[in-house]
């Protein structure tokens, strides 16, 4: 009988993407928000124009329910590796603990102690101690996600640590390579690129919604041009800095690619890109593709001579290091049971690497060394994720990615050339609002689901990281967390819309600057 | 291997950890009063924004000595974040559900005017300073008690307790009072600092009545240790030097034994010392009309009476009812001696700087709320 009840790790399964991913609607805003409130407030301090304060103020006011929010569902986050996935936690806190100790220390107090000052600081602050304190808070909340990043690429290449025998668990060896983690740079640069994205979409979305109704308009215009130029840097570092040139660095990273193109066979390089597909997991193949020659080699690998290897040769070689982690798994319980065993002690040394790999047999057999081959067999096709959605979901991602880059051009062509008068593009700017979430989203479920079945690549199978509770405990958590967080959320969004209608409150501006303005600009600020 | 002993880096850490729970108690402490007396402190709308206004800007930052602890516990003693986190579920989802209407509810409370919309953020409020509070005493009283669990030969950490009223046994219960009464004491200390006119007059009347609680349960609570609660003692095994496994110790239990470590080191008996005279000190200065010195004694006493519980519990963090023997010990549940050694710099590094520049945001911050304020810049406060 294996060790897991499979429900519990379904329940905490669906309990944490759901948490998560609800985490991650509130983060991306923050990260892009935040910096564009510092542009926003540098611009009023360097030039004392009242309207840029004003702007400052009327987005930070929405930057403050998002906020809320994403502070809320942190918490949640924090706490859930203890109470759902303790195993995973004593497994490997001595390394993966470290990040997220720093994250408070570094990051999240330097947020959370100036988000107060932003917000109640504006009379009691000279403007310049405020800018500081604006740019304090945006710094935060992006090296907040630097640490979380850094603690979620171990998970993907888990470098610079080792497995003790003698505490059964990881243990650090080098924190330096763990924070310079090369999965780790890609996933920073990506993912918070993808958070700026998301800020510049939602300022864009909502000046150009001023601009359709003809409110605001000055106000709306500035807050449109600062939304395309940031968003426009943003979109081009989120795709040409993908998350993908980090998935050579390891067999899983590969596997992941392989699951994402529906590769099933190891290609010459420079592999071709599919860009379309039917993925059938069942009959191990891919029909009905549409190639382009040479580009999957060139995003993945970054060059011409690197070959990608397909799911079926990575199958292979995962059935081959099940064989050696068994030997692997025999030593860690003859060291357990006589820590002088220096046979033992070898054998785990030279195959300390593979014995994750044994691990993924005790979904089927409580002892791996007790496996037969259908079960070695079994387990090393566990190993391949599910292709289709990856496929497509990484297809719709990348898709939205090149949208945002050619929405944010034409934005930035329309405020540079002060064309206000093309009603579609600002059509378009607003229905795009919802986009940069989904692409958010879809980024997350391909790096995750894309990881499985491992939690710790290569080192700890996911079904093996959960808590000793019951099932009916994760359905109370998962009932109340599905209740509390659907109903925050319409509070939030009932919020959000009447603080966006209700615009911003503008300050009167000296009659002389207001002349001069109004008679460069044809539209006066309204009041 | 860094250039620390193990035993020191351990002890190093059970300090540290202990500073950053004293740092969460103090601060987020009387943030959390300030919430459980909202309903009693504040009479009109105007009152209830003067109260919550008095903890507005600073109640973030504060919660992040809560998420460092869990970090602390998680980097630094990970087999006691598993287990302790695994085994109190159910009170946890309660916390986190309080929680997570704090920052909700300081935020969205103010955007609407209907009483109504308000009330329910009162009371969510409330909520959310009231439930952590009780929980997390009660769950310090269950580390008292000890809580059944044992481990697997790899390490698996096996809860075999129920999951929310085997938690809620009398003492654990006591331990959860003296915890709600201890930051009503802290949280009026702060209110009467920051507050004029009917709700400081009120703020004081509730340092009075927590004071009071707080010093008759919390002797409650030793006389219960000294007589019959059991405690705990490592007899055999427990290697300070020791690889963090916790199968390789004996361990007795019985009533009285948690005063063990007082007898040997009577100096120890400062910090329950500390805990009374803070809150006695506290009524003094309020009654003196002191009410900076008020929340220093305060502060005081609930470094005293955070500190008797680590005092007493060491070595242990978490006992094991049902198997003494699989308890969680300063000696045998620690991270590596590497990360805790790094770890340890980090935070001698970052926390003072840290600390500095939260002084600096209650410097700007300082002076009383007033209800004038709050009628003349309403739209930009909570």
């Amino acid at each position: 009988m294996p060790v897991i009840d499979q429900a519990v790790v379904e329940l905490s399964r669906a309990q944490f993407a759901l948490t998560a991913l609800y985490h991650f609607l509130f983060v991306p805003l923050t990260l892009g928000l935040s910096w564009m409130l510092a542009i926003m407030e540098s611009v009023w301090v360097m030039t004392g124009r009242e309207v840029w304060r004003d702007m400052t103020r009327y987005w930070g006011k929405l930057f403050g329910i998002n906020f809320a929010m994403g502070v809320a569902t942190g918490i949640t986050m924090e706490f859930q590796f203890g109470t759902n996935w303790a195993y995973y936690s004593h497994f490997v806190g001595d390394i993966f603990g470290a990040p997220l100790a720093l994250e408070g220390l570094t990051a999240f107090f330097l947020e959370s102690t100036f988000v107060g000052l932003f917000f109640f600081g504006w009379e009691r602050l000279r403007p310049r101690t405020h800018l500081l304190v604006t740019w304090l808070v945006a710094l935060g909340s992006s090296l907040s996600a630097a640490w979380i990043l850094i603690a979620n690429a171990w998970m993907q290449n888990p470098i610079g640590s080792e497995f003790n025998p003698a505490t059964m668990r990881m243990e650090l060896t080098d924190l330096g390579a763990v924070i310079f983690n090369p999965v780790a740079q890609a996933k920073f640069v990506h993912t918070v690129s993808a958070g700026y994205v998301t800020g510049a979409m939602f300022v864009l979305s909502i000046s150009a919604w001023f601009l359709l109704r003809g409110r605001h308009v000055d106000f709306a215009k500035r807050s449109f041009a600062v939304a395309a130029a940031f968003g426009l840097a943003s979109a081009l570092s989120v795709v040409v800095l993908g998350d993908e040139s980090g998935y050579v660095a390891t067999e899983h990273q590969k596997m992941k690619i392989a699951a994402m193109e529906g590769m099933w066979e190891t290609e010459e390089a420079p592999a071709a890109f599919t860009l379309f597909g039917l993925p059938d997991q069942a009959a191990r193949e891919t029909r009905a593709e549409v190639r382009i020659p040479y580009l999957l080699g060139l995003i993945a690998t970054r060059s011409l001579d690197q070959e990608l290897p397909g799911i079926n040769d990575l199958v292979a070689r995962a059935e081959a290091r099940i064989l050696s982690g068994i030997a692997a798994y025999d030593a860690t319980q003859r060291l357990r049971a006589d820590p002088g065993d220096t046979r033992a002690r070898a054998i785990l040394r030279s195959e300390v690497d593979n014995l994750g790999y044994a691990q993924l047999l005790r979904r089927y057999v409580d002892d791996p060394r007790q496996a037969t081959p259908a079960m070695i067999r079994a387990a090393a096709w566990d190993t391949v994720p599910g292709v289709a959605p990856l496929f497509w979901s990484f297809r719709a991602m990348v898709g939205l990615g090149f949208w945002f880059i050619l929405l944010f051009a034409l934005a930035l062509w329309a405020s540079t050339r002060r064309v206000w008068d093309r009603r579609w593009l600002l059509w378009l700017c607003l229905l795009s609002l919802p986009l940069p979430w989904v692409a958010a989203e879809l980024g997350w479920f391909v790096a995750e689901y894309g990881r499985q079945p491992w939690v710790i690549e290569g080192v700890l199978p996911t079904f093996l990281g959960v808590s000793s509770i019951t099932p009916a405990q994760i359905w109370t958590s998962l009932a109340a967390f599905t209740a509390f967080y659907t109903a925050l959320l319409v509070v939030e969004l009932y919020l959000m819309v009447k603080f966006i209608r209700l615009g911003p409150t503008l300050t009167p501006e000296p009659p002389a600057a207001a002349g001069r303005r109004a008679s460069a600009e044809a539209l006066v600020t309204e009041e | 291997m860094p250039p620390v002993d193990y035993e020191i880096l351990r002890l190093a850490w059970w300090l540290l950890l202990g500073l950053v729970l004293i740092g969460f108690a103090v601060m987020d402490g009387f943030d959390m009063g300030v919430a459980i007396l909202l309903p009693v402190a504040a009479r009109t709308d105007t009152e209830r924004r003067v109260v919550i206004n008095s903890i507005g800007p600073v109640w973030d930052g504060n919660q992040v000595w809560l998420i460092l602890g869990g970090g602390a516990a998680f980097a630094a003693w990970p087999p006691l974040y598993a287990t302790s986190f695994s085994a109190f579920y159910i009170p946890l989802l309660l916390v986190l559900a309080a929680l997570i209407l704090r920052p909700v509810g300081f935020d969205f409370r103010n955007k609407i005017e209907n009483p109504t919309w308000r009330r329910v953020w009162d009371w969510a409020l409330f909520l959310g300073g009231f439930v952590p509070s009780l929980v997390f005493g009660v769950a310090v009283g269950n580390l008292f008690t000890g809580v059944p669990f044992h481990f697997t030969g790899e390490l698996r950490a096996i809860y075999t307790g129920g999951f929310l009223f085997e938690l809620l046994r009398p003492f654990p219960l006591l331990c959860g009072v003296v915890s709600v009464a201890m930051v009503v004491m802290h949280g009026a200390t702060f209110l009467a600092l920051k507050t004029e006119a009917e709700v400081e007059r009120r703020a004081r009347v509730a340092v009075y009545a927590g004071a009071a609680a707080l010093t008759a349960l919390f002797a409650l609570a030793g006389i219960l240790i000294a007589t019959v609660v059991d405690g705990y003692m490592v007899v055999a095994g427990g290697d300070p030097l020791g690889p963090s496994d916790p199968l390789t110790k004996e361990v007795a239990k019985a009533p009285g034994l948690w005063l063990a470590n007082y007898e040997a080191f009577p100096l120890m008996l400062v910090a329950p010392a500390l805990g009374f005279a803070g809150a006695l000190a506290a009524v003094g200065f309020t009654l003196m009309g002191w009410p900076g010195w008020a929340f220093v004694a305060s502060s005081g006493s609930v470094f005293g009476v955070v500190t008797t519980a680590g005092l007493s519990l060491f070595p242990f963090l978490m006992p094991s009812s049902t198997e003494p023997g699989h308890s969680l010990t300063v000696w045998d549940s620690s991270s590596s001696p590497l990360t805790l050694f790094i770890m340890l710099i980090a935070t001698v590094v970052v926390l003072p700087i840290v600390a500095s520049y939260t002084v600096f945001v209650y410097r700007v911050l300082r002076g009383k709320v007033t209800a004038g304020h709050i009628e003349t810049h309403g739209k930009h406060l909570y």
